[in-house]
């Protein structure tokens, strides 16, 4: 026989709010345990998002490429010749947003008060804000006009270590590739702001080509960085890049440049669902509680309709169909409300009472929800079949009375 | 419906260290068609052989035979389908759901089995006007007076047109109009669609209606005549 569903409907809606204030308790429950199901999860995800794209965007990219021992020792005994006519192609194909050549040594900086030991980046400054520099991080003066561009871009931080300020000059000191000292004077010509201090503290910008000359390196370079479309997906980029080159250079996408990073993005997608579980796991009390005495006080009821024809399972279904009304109401007021706080909170949230705390992760001070569709639909899914699930239990119960016992109580 | 066959029917209920018989060997045989009334004190085993008859209770030893078919041997499913298809009920208590309205309430079995819309609409317009409760179809239950909720009741018993009505004292809060109205209606069923009808009853004036007279005590059948009903 077939259920009749629309019966069984009407009576699950009306019985739901026979006892309206436990009823909309519970609703009360479900809506802010879905609200910081997706909230709480959009503000990590953000977190975690806002980590990765700083740690890859400017510097790192998705793919680098390498001469084998680089990352060992990263002086400029180990470069490698410029792109070749192979690796142009790959680069300038539709995979590829955008790449940089560098050259990027350990240096020492002197202004007139203190020296401090720094990365120094050899750019062409046109690719690098291609790349993702953020041409508003400067805050002071200009940045670099090209690779034969003679000033250097220090950070706010450095500048204030060295006492320096725009416009004063300071000497950079490396090593070429005969091991000599090689230095040269520099101009401050700009000073830029970064999201995570350190940054500040460690890299210079000067003009690749003026570097090259000041190192000797002909046409060498230390690291051509690229970026793809997605950060997610970097393997495929890497093998397309690594297919063009010559077998001594090392592509590495930057998941394994930066396995701390990559980490937090695959923990983070299982976090999320033991984040949302456990969410629910504390929700599930509360409903089958309120199922449980949905069904105790209609013991008689129960009993009358059994009498009346309808089998166990129509029972059952009869429970959960309320089960799944009040899963409904509870979901739709938990999304509208946690996109609305996430829309309302998309200019982020300051945090930089713990900034210090935050860069020791490589997160910024401000931290923005990000909402992420299948996070969306993850945890409506989540709420609907475990709800479901957790239902059976009461469901189960009412479809055990004895039509002769449920009747006969009080 | 040919007959129901009920064969050394035991029931027993444990009440501390008593035992409480409910049914003590009680055999019976009912024709279809039948108008037939079970009387005896409070605890004489009429409500007990009703539900046992319907496939509310189950019994501790004895068979029952409805149209062929051992009820005591169905299972649950088959049981709420022989009593969604082929019985009607009508408690001692009114037992309508609460959040549904009268007419509701009286289209609830036919809604479980599957009619449509129009014809449920039709039968229990016509039903509740024939109890009396025209232009009430769309009060709920706690909007009724007893009266007019125990003939919403059988409303619902019969709308579905059941071979067999068990009845478990249907007019003991019913004036005495509504019991005469009641009661004719009841026959009428009988007479002019061979329902077959067991009415659980305290009433004399209910007995009056009645073919046969069954009377029970202490869980047995201490009577079982044949009488000629006035009405």
């Amino acid at each position: 026989m077939a259920m009749p569903v629309r019966a069984m409907s009407t009576l699950a809606w009306r019985n739901l709010w026979r006892n309206y204030r436990r009823t909309l308790i519970m609703l009360l429950a479900i809506t802010v345990g879905v609200w910081a199901m997706i909230f709480m999860t959009a503000l990590l995800r953000g977190m975690v998002d806002n980590m990765v794209r700083t740690g890859i965007s400017s510097l790192p990219g998705h793919v680098q490429i390498h001469a084998a021992a680089y990352r060992d020792d990263p002086s400029v005994s180990h470069s490698m010749p410029a792109p070749s006519k192979s690796l142009l192609e790959v680069l300038n194909n539709e995979q590829v947003l955008a790449w940089a050549s560098r050259i990027k040594v350990p240096a020492m900086i002197s202004s007139e008060q203190d020296s401090r030991g720094v990365i120094l980046l050899g750019i062409d400054p046109e690719n690098e804000i291609a790349l993702g520099f953020d041409i508003s991080d400067i805050t002071g003066g200009r940045f670099l006009n090209g690779p034969d561009d003679h000033g250097v871009v220090i950070g706010k931080k450095l500048v204030q270590r060295l006492e320096t300020r725009l416009g004063k000059r300071v000497v950079v000191m490396s090593q070429d590739p005969e091991n000599a000292i090689a230095d040269r004077g520099f101009r401050v010509v700009g000073v830029y702001e970064a999201d995570l201090e350190s940054r500040e503290d460690n890299f210079i910008y000067a003009g690749r080509e003026v570097i090259q000359g000041m190192l000797g390196l002909g046409t060498d370079i230390s690291e051509l960085a690229i970026l793809g479309h997605d950060y997610r997906e970097p393997e495929a980029l890497a093998t397309s890049v690594r297919n063009a080159v010559p077998a001594d250079r090392e592509v590495l996408s930057w998941l394994k440049l930066d396995p701390y990073l990559s980490t937090m993005m695959q923990v983070m997608d299982g976090f999320v669902l033991v984040w949302m579980v456990v969410i629910f796991l504390a929700l599930s009390f509360g409903l089958v509680n309120t199922l449980m005495m949905a069904v105790f006080e209609r013991v008689r009821e129960i009993g009358l309709m059994r009498a009346l024809g309808m089998r166990p399972s129509a029972i059952i279904y009869q429970v959960l169909v309320e089960s799944l009304m009040l899963l409904v109401l509870g979901l739709l007021a938990g999304n509208i409300l946690a996109v609305g706080t996430i829309v309302w909170l998309k200019d982020g949230i300051d945090v930089s009472a713990v900034s210090e705390g935050m860069e020791m992760m490589g997160a910024s001070s401000v931290m923005y929800p990000v909402l992420q569709y299948p996070d969306l639909i993850l945890a409506n899914a989540v709420v609907i079949v475990l709800g479901i699930i957790t239902s059976l239990l009461p469901a189960w119960r009412a479809a055990q009375y004895r039509p002769v016992e449920a009747l006969s109580s009080t | 419906m040919s007959a129901i066959i009920c064969t050394d029917l035991c029931k027993y209920y444990q009440q501390g260290d008593a035992v409480i018989k409910g049914l003590d060997h009680v055999s019976l045989e009912i024709e279809e068609g039948s108008f037939i009334c079970l009387s005896g004190p409070s605890g004489s085993g009429k409500t007990t052989l009703l539900n046992a008859i319907g496939g509310l209770d189950a019994l501790d030893s004895g068979e029952i035979s409805i149209d062929g078919e051992r009820v005591d041997l169905l299972g649950k499913a088959a049981l709420a389908d022989l009593r969604l298809h082929s019985i009607g009920f009508v408690f001692q208590a009114y037992n309508l759901i609460p959040v549904l309205s009268a007419r509701e309430n009286v289209e609830f079995v036919m809604q479980v089995q599957g009619i449509s819309s129009a014809e449920r609409k039709q039968r229990s317009s016509k039903i509740l006007k024939e109890v009396g409760l025209e232009g009430m179809e769309d009060r709920r239950p706690a909007q009724l007076s007893g009266g007019q909720q125990q003939r919403v009741a059988v409303a619902r018993a019969i709308v579905s047109q059941p071979k067999l009505v068990l009845a478990d004292e249907p007019t003991a809060n019913l004036d005495s109009k509504s019991m005469e109205s009641l009661m004719a209606h009841f026959r009428e069923l009988n007479r002019s669609h061979k329902v077959t009808f067991l009415i659980a009853t305290h009433d004399q004036r209910v007995m009056e209606w009645a073919d046969r007279l069954i009377s029970m005590e202490d869980g047995r059948v201490v009577s079982d005549e044949l009488q000629q009903a006035i009405r």
